[in-house]
């Protein structure tokens, strides 16, 4: 899809030659830091601006030299909404129909459907203005899909929307997938990219710095452990030596294990400290999120200001 | 012609059509805008009738004089500035409108670009010829007595017409021009004086040598000058040749900036 991608603004580097390819009918996600690149790649991407190196093609076709062809393979929802505030749901839909020439009657059923399908039916009269942000989101996704694109581009999905309705975001992505549509999605979210993504590209600094499947990326997190912590040194002693080897730290009597969260192990540890007849005061749980993943790729967290969720 | 061709510009023209559809929807959601643009025409109406008109009438050396006379010279001035009102009015829209995500999407879709930009021009003029019937009725109202006949009516409107089309586009270009919506109603200012310093509110033999050079040949004196022929029937001359000839150079120039500005890569603001 593209290769030796590169960008810059004046004197900042925003790409420095990436290369990416996405298989049709996968999804693939760009995961990264704010600032990493993220936006610009799909901004290159989508022939919303030039790279200054590198070639692109996307549906087959070169962005450069034939940007048209390129635009009416693909649907794009960026980051910010793409909507327009002063028409209604209804009528932004229309337009969409009407610029990709799908004729009155057509693009009128075509809205219609697109509103029944995104549970927009009852706001289709008002203006977006009105909108909440997951409604908005759910309508600027619902006009990139007008044309029946074969390649959507979505520019962090989810930010800023609440836990329900990125849920109900992650369901409409996997009914587009369903579908045969191939995706390229942006996100800061290891989560996110876990549960949609076929493959995923670690951008930072505008290097890839790791690709593959989601289960391939957390191998290379050693993240993932539970901290316990006990009630005095002494337990903390015995504890240490039931488990040997592992990370302690005797100011705040906690020991740090690897482990995978999962339930079954964290039985297996709880029935060892029973067997060696030791309390523990408190039991953590932690999952590798984007944190330990940069950590572990870059050797760097200063960078990573994301919430986890 | 090909057919590849005959494709694109009709492409072309159907979603001009649907650009210009939205912006009108975009106006009728508010309207308040179309008004303003009309209340300072108007205020300004109010002003140089009621409180120099009875002395700037005089001036004029015509039979009657005073305040009924300087009505009837007025109004077509006060018909310009609200042309170049609207047109501030434009150049602030598209620059807000380029703010906007939307115009992103429009970038990304296989469209005729320029019908974004077409879709401001036809919704402004049409905005610009509901504010000049606004003034015009106004105008009406104080005391304005236009002698033109229905052929005229249609001259005058088709010119204003024309007039708006081509400071429109400059407008356009204007306010992708602007780095910031604030800034985008500094350009189109020069464009709101313009109208002082032409025949607009005193006859340019009225005024210094040098400002009488330049106000003759400005494009509002020839403007005013050939609405005001249409409307009171005094003389045009070679005002009207001059008047198309500004809109066709005005017109392309701006068109050709604004076409220029709307395809380079769009800048994050």
């Amino acid at each position: 899809m593209a290769v030796g991608l590169r960008k810059s603004f004046g004197d900042k580097v925003v790409l420095d030659g990436i290369d990416l390819h996405v298989p049709g009918g996968t999804v693939f996600a760009l995961l990264g830091p704010n600032g990493a690149g993220k936006t610009t790649t799909v901004q290159i991407l989508s022939t919303l601006i030039h790279a200054d190196g590198g070639e692109v093609h996307v549906a087959g076709h070169d962005v450069a030299g034939e940007p048209d062809s390129v635009r009416a393979a693909i649907g794009v929802t960026g980051q910010f909404s793409a909507v327009d505030n002063l028409l209604t749901g209804e009528e932004n839909l229309v337009l969409m129909a009407d610029l990709r020439h799908l004729g009155r009657a057509e693009g009128r059923r075509r809205a219609a459907e697109l509103l029944d399908r995104f549970d927009l039916v009852d706001a289709a009269r008002k203006t977006a203005v009105t909108y909440s942000g997951g409604m908005r989101r759910r309508l600027d996704l619902a006009m990139s899909l007008v044309g029946d694109p074969r390649i959507i581009f979505l520019d962090e999905p989810t930010a800023g929307l609440d836990p329900r309705s990125r849920r109900t975001m992650w369901q409409i992505i996997r009914d587009l997938v369903a579908d045969g549509v191939t995706i390229f999605l942006t996100t800061q979210y290891l989560e996110e990219a876990d549960q949609l993504a076929d493959r995923i590209a670690v951008l930072d600094q505008g290097k890839l710095v790791a690709e593959g499947s989601a289960d391939e990326l957390k191998r290379l997190v050693p993240g993932g452990h539970v901290r316990l912590r006990f009630a005095s040194a002494h337990d903390l002693d015995a504890a240490a030596r039931v488990f040997g080897e592992v990370s302690r730290d005797d100011d705040a009597l906690t020991l740090q294990l690897p482990s995978d969260g999962g339930v079954r192990s964290l039985r297996a540890l709880l029935d060892r400290l029973d067997d060696a007849e030791i309390e523990a005061e408190e039991l953590s749980v932690h999952t590798p999120d984007l944190d330990d993943v940069f950590l572990a790729l870059t050797g760097r967290t200063d960078t990573m200001k994301v919430t986890v969720r | 012609m090909t057919t590849l061709t005959m494709t694109t510009l009709s492409y072309a023209l159907t979603d001009s059509a649907t650009m210009v559809r939205r912006n009108l929807r975009r106006m009728m959601r508010y309207p308040s805008m179309t008004l303003q643009l009309a209340g300072m025409p108007v205020v300004f109406l109010l002003l140089f009738v009621y409180v120099f008109g009875g002395t700037l009438g005089n001036g004029l050396g015509g039979p009657s004089g005073g305040r009924e006379a300087y009505v009837n010279y007025v109004t077509p001035g006060i018909i310009l500035m609200t042309v170049t009102t609207a047109v501030q009015g434009t150049a602030i829209s598209v620059a807000m409108d380029m703010t906007e995500g939307i115009i992103a999407r429009f970038r990304t879709m296989a469209i005729a670009r320029v019908s974004v930009l077409t879709g401001h021009v036809v919704g402004s003029v049409v905005q610009t010829m509901l504010g000049i019937g606004i003034v015009t009725g106004v105008a009406l109202l104080v005391g304005f007595q236009p002698t033109a006949t229905p052929v005229e009516w249609v001259a005058v409107t088709g010119l204003l017409v024309m007039i708006s089309f081509a400071l429109i586009w400059l407008s356009v270009a204007f306010g992708l021009v602007a780095k910031t919506v604030e800034s985008s109603s500094n350009l189109p200012m020069p464009l709101v004086f313009l109208p002082f310093l032409s025949s607009g509110f005193v006859p340019t033999d009225s005024m210094p040598a040098w400002l009488r050079a330049f106000a003759e040949h400005q494009p509002f004196t020839p403007f005013i000058e050939t609405v005001r022929g249409l409307l009171m029937g005094t003389a045009i001359g070679s005002s009207a040749v001059i008047a198309l000839a500004w809109c066709a150079g005005i017109a392309l120039a701006g068109y050709l900036w604004a076409r220029k500005l709307f395809n380079r890569d769009p800048v994050p603001r």
